[in-house]
């Protein structure tokens, strides 16, 4: 007989008060107990909806079905056929727009907590599993990948326990990608990145740090002179978007990347840090998806007193998890929906000392379908700021594009592909932000083996 | 970790080291810059590729000891380890085309005009070096500016070596006189190259200008390197470091640069104290 409780079990948090002043992990996951009582809540249902709102499509019930009688090896066995970073994305998935924005549960009461529960396995896995990897016989082919963000890490990883030879080319001085400089450690602590990276070492993944793809080396050299046979492309989203209203040059203004980069991978929030942040007041970030709700929960952490969400649209529309949201929110960041900035305001010193706004009101709908918002008239109004972050969204770099032959990008800078993951150059895969432009973990984890099982047909193939 | 195989100090507070990095070694241009962190808990910091040796596969860095990092740095000898070593990144400086060039340095700037002034004498062009020191303890690669010049003005502040003056009366001078360049290549502080292209613009000479903002990836990943260019918004890691000296608004650059100046000094201090403790 299944648990017909309303509610999902809660996720056991820290304290908003304490934990806005600290960087560890917000949510500290299911007990034993807890799980085996969430997962009975599941019906089990014979067409699987929650599936079907599964980007990698993860048997959601059969793993479900594992917990509850407390199998937790069989129910992690079930989600690693589909999902390479359990750990990862039973943090960071938009569940709600997903796994249990579909299940039967939510029609009439709370879905199942499908995240928690992927959360709670991959988790128990990594606490209790003694089982070393086994280095799989080597194919005695090479292939390259560039990015170790979650594309590249899950592509290197399906291809090395096919038996390739793969080597990591990451640009920056740590692999992780978006998890290690993007995402602070409050939401996924680094350590969980740094086992999948470990692990992917331990099959024999090469992991080449400090190598931009592009200017160390270029594609054309990986094939040439290195002697790969494919090359998979996730080099991520890229250079982040300003706005073009006057003063986002002042002292204090940064692109979300810069700041989280300062904050995450520099680890600026760290007194022994030799990287500066700049002390503030009060910060306003501007933007609604998660990048802003890092940037914001960042902010409060580094101890601004006020640090609001600037958005133009409602939070009806917000991007964001619904959960980053909530814990924002718990944590005191104030949400200015419905404004727009339209302008940073500098003292002689050229510092930031405010954020010029207009209220909107929203309109007709526009073409993503959402309604157009519109500014109010004579609704001017200034945020007493002395920082700003712009969390507005990227544009691809275009680097790799430019140093490299033969590989088409559409209008907006994104490599175009086939629903292989293939470019329009023979050999060369591409998937995840670079592809899609901004997306989710667990949309770039799945292109990352899409390519990695289509790498390997071709190079079959070809031999 | 990345290999320092020479060491040598150019005068008190400015080095020359060696590194050891065959990759960037094989691709660096003049004009380009590496990112270095000096150990784990290091900030990432650009400096210019000097020079490099693709046979022997080593990058040449020419630093000058102004904080933290680059004090950390120079308490490091050869045969010992940096961290991390990321390159070259950045455009390389034009010469297409360029048959006569003056070249104008200001302090440790001088270290990232030397290698153009190599490449274009290399090329054939005729090369005027106009460099600038405070005074005689400070200047740095006179012998080597010598080699690839075929005019050196040296200058310091105090005249206490070479002609007494700063560098862009020296350039007024030589335009006067009826030299006429195809372009003029200013590296220095921001306020050197500024009144550079304030003379330049005089004369209608085309003016390049190398930048050098804060930066951390160096790779058009965060976008705190930006500055604005004939109006608009350039990222000099992967759109510079060289730009029109005539477009850059200089002014919004040297506001920047001085973003975490109360960070800094206090950093300094701390590492200056540590190595002090070490040394007792
Ligand atoms: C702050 C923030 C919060 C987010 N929160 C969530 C969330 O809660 N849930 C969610 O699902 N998604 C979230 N996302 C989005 C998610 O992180 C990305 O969609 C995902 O990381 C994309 O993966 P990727 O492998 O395509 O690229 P990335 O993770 O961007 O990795 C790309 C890697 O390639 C490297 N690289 C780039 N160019 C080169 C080159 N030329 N040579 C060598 N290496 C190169 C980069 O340094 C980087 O390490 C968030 C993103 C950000 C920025
Ligand atoms: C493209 C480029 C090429 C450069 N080439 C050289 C070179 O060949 N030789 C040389 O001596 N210097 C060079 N610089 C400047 C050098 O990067 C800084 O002197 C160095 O970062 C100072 O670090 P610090 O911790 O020792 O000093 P700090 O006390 O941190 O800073 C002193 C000053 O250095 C600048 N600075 C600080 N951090 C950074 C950073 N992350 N990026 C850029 N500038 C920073 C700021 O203006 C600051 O006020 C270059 C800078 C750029 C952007
Ligand atoms: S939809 Fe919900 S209740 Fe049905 S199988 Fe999926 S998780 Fe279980
Ligand atoms: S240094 Fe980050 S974008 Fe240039």
């Amino acid at each position: 007989m299944p648990n017909m409780s309303p509610k999902k079990n809660p996720m056991p948090t820290q304290d908003p008060k304490e934990r806005s002043c600290n960087f560890k992990e917000v949510a500290l996951g299911y007990t034993k107990e807890m799980a085996v009582d969430e997962a009975q809540r599941c019906l089990n249902c014979k067409n699987k909806p929650c599936v079907s709102g599964c980007p990698v499509g993860i048997s959601i019930p059969d793993f479900i079905a594992k917990v509850a009688v407390e199998d937790f090896d069989g129910a992690y066995d079930i989600i690693t056929k589909s999902s390479s970073l359990p750990a990862v994305c039973g943090r960071v998935c938009p569940q709600e727009n997903q796994c249990e924005g579909k299940c039967v549960r939510g029609i009439k009461t709370e879905a199942v907590g499908i995240g928690r529960l992927e959360r709670f396995v991959a988790d128990w896995h990594n606490e209790h599993s003694t089982a070393a990897p086994v280095k799989p016989e080597p194919n005695g082919h090479k292939v390259a990948v560039i990015g170790a963000g979650p594309s590249g890490l899950t592509c290197a990883g399906d291809l090395a326990k096919m038996g390739y030879d793969v080597t990591i080319y990451e640009a920056l001085h740590l692999a992780g990608g978006v998890l290690v400089y993007g995402i602070p450690e409050f939401r996924l602590p680094k350590s969980i990145v740094q086992k999948e990276v470990d692990g992917l070492k331990a099959l024999g993944v090469k992991v080449i740090t400090n190598t931009v793809v592009g200017k160390t080396i270029s594609v054309d050299e990986l094939f040439e002179d290195e002697g790969f046979e494919a090359v998979f492309i996730g080099s991520g989203a890229g250079l982040p978007r300003f706005m073009g209203i006057p003063g986002e040059n002042l002292k204090g203004v940064y692109s979300a990347n810069e700041f989280l980069t300062r904050v995450n991978l520099m680890k600026a929030y760290k007194e022994d840090s030799d990287t500066p942040i700049k002390k503030n007041k009060s910060v306003a970030v501007v933007g609604g998806g998660n990048v802003a709700m890092d940037a914001a929960r960042c902010a409060k952490r580094l101890g601004a007193e006020n640090v609001y969400i600037v958005y133009r649209r409602s939070e009806a529309e917000m991007p964001a998890r619904k959960e980053e949201v909530e814990h924002a929110k718990e944590e005191g960041i104030i949400f200015k929906t419905l404004n727009n900035p339209i302008e940073v305001m500098g003292g002689d010193d050229k510092f930031v000392n405010g954020l010029k706004c207009v209220e909107m009101e929203l309109g007709e709908p526009d073409e993503s379908g959402r309604r157009r918002p519109v500014v109010k008239a004579n609704s001017e109004f200034i945020l007493d700021v002395d920082c700003v972050v712009m969390s507005i969204g990227t544009s691809p770099n275009p680097l790799i594009k430019n140093t490299t032959k033969g590989i088409e990008t559409n209008k907006h800078g994104c490599f175009i592909c086939n629903e292989d993951g293939l470019t329009s150059r023979e050999g060369v895969y591409a998937g995840g932000d670079a592809v899609t432009g901004a997306a989710t973990v667990i949309l770039a984890m799945g292109a990352g083996k899409t390519a990695a099982k289509a790498m390997d047909e071709y190079i079959k193939a070809k031999n | 970790m990345y290999k320092i195989v020479r060491k040598k100090e150019l005068n008190p507070t400015v080095t020359l080291m060696d590194i050891e990095a065959p990759m960037i070694a094989k691709k660096a241009e003049p004009g380009q810059f590496i990112i270095l962190r000096v150990d784990e808990e290091g900030e990432r910091i650009p400096l210019t590729v000097a020079d490099f040796d693709r046979e022997k596969g080593t990058v040449t860095i020419i630093f000058q000891i102004v904080g933290a990092t680059t004090e950390k740095l120079n308490h490091k000898n050869e045969g010992e380890y940096i961290q991390d070593f990321v390159g070259p990144l950045g455009v390389a400086s034009h010469t297409d085309g360029l048959k006569k060039v003056a070249v104008v340095g200001g302090g440790v700037g001088c270290a990232i005009a030397y290698p153009i002034a190599k490449k274009l004498h290399n090329l054939g062009c005729e090369v005027h070096s106009i460099v600038g020191f405070r005074n005689k303890d400070l200047v740095i690669l006179e012998d080597e500016f010598k080699a690839v010049s075929d005019k050196l003005c040296m200058m310091t502040d105090d005249g206490s070596h070479g002609e007494k003056g700063l560098v862009t009366q020296a350039l007024r001078k030589l335009i006067e006189s009826g030299e006429k360049y195809d372009e003029v290549i200013a590296i220095g502080p921001l306020v050197m190259m500024k009144f550079v292209v304030a003379v330049t613009k005089e004369f209608g000479i085309k003016t390049v200008v190398s930048m050098n903002p804060i930066m951390i990836d160096g790779t058009g990943m965060c976008g705190g390197c930006r500055l604005t260019v004939g109006g608009e918004t350039k990222f000099a890691c992967v759109d510079g470091p060289d730009f029109d000296g005539f477009l850059v608004d200089f002014d919004e650059a040297m506001d920047r640069g001085t973003m975490y100046k109360p960070f800094e000094r206090h950093k300094h201090e701390e590492t200056c104290n540590l190595f002090a403790k070490e040394v007792k």
